[in-house]
């Protein structure tokens, strides 16, 4: 008797328990948090890059912007982008221990602790910057 | 250029930008911590050889990064045609390019 024979749903037929079942793992939720923040960072850098370039027209034009980000609702928006930069650092660290180091058993641990300190760097970014 | 040079140029260009990510975190507390003014941003790096190398390297390597990205979500989330996604991903890091070279010229060049 084949594995597909004894499940209740076939191998060559997707079921939605099948498709669903890898979404409850921590390292999936891990990959698609690194996805979501690399779309968000790479959206945000042309952004970021035609800020700065606000200083072609003398540090006035520059400090202008900069004024318009000490609203709150703007630190926190920043702090927000830090935590992306941190969660894409260190899931970026993830991929490449687990593609080019030997297995290590303690990826759901590795996985929680950079989510935490990505958070905790968005809030000490905002802490120090308010 | 094939998908496993793609693939080892995003690998290679996130192992080289890790140590610069972290300055850049570095720079980014410092600064806000102080209040951020275009004169303090300027004052440190405005004729500055280190940080206009830093920042093209950065730029540079984000440009790869992020076009490599963009193209391997549009393969895998979208049904666009390979030459489509090609293209997006290439225009992408083209512009990347072109306005980060320019934002190091504008902060860099005295």
């Amino acid at each position: 008797m084949t594995i597909a024979s004894r499940s209740n749903i076939p191998l060559n037929r997707p079921g939605r328990r099948r498709d669903a079942a890898h979404r409850r793992d921590l390292s999936w939720l891990a990959s698609l948090v690194h996805r979501l923040s690399g779309l968000a960072l790479a959206i945000f850098l042309p952004m970021h890059f035609m800020v700065l370039a606000l200083a072609l027209n003398g540090p006035q034009a520059l400090d202008g912007f900069l004024q318009w980000t000490h609203q709150p609702v703007v630190k926190l928006a920043e702090a927000g982008l830090v935590a992306l930069l941190v969660v894409h650092l260190l899931g970026g660290l993830r991929l490449l221990a687990i593609e080019f180091l030997p297995w290590r058993g303690s990826q759901k641990a590795a996985t929680i602790a950079s989510l935490a300190l990505s958070v905790l760097a968005g809030v000490w970014f905002l802490v120090q910057a308010l | 250029m094939t998908d496993l040079r793609l693939y080892l140029l995003q690998r290679a260009s996130a192992a080289l930008m890790l140590p610069l990510i972290v300055i850049h975190l570095i720079v980014i507390y410092y600064a806000t911590s102080k209040g951020l003014t275009a004169a303090d941003v300027l004052s440190r790096t405005r004729g500055s050889l280190a940080w206009g190398a830093f920042y093209t390297l950065f730029v540079v390597l984000a440009a790869v990064h992020a076009a490599i990205g963009v193209r391997v979500i549009l393969r895998e989330w979208t049904s666009l045609a390979a030459s489509a996604r090609d293209g997006i991903a290439i225009t992408f890091a083209l512009a990347l390019l072109l306005l980060g070279l320019r934002a190091v010229a504008a902060v860099v060049l005295p």
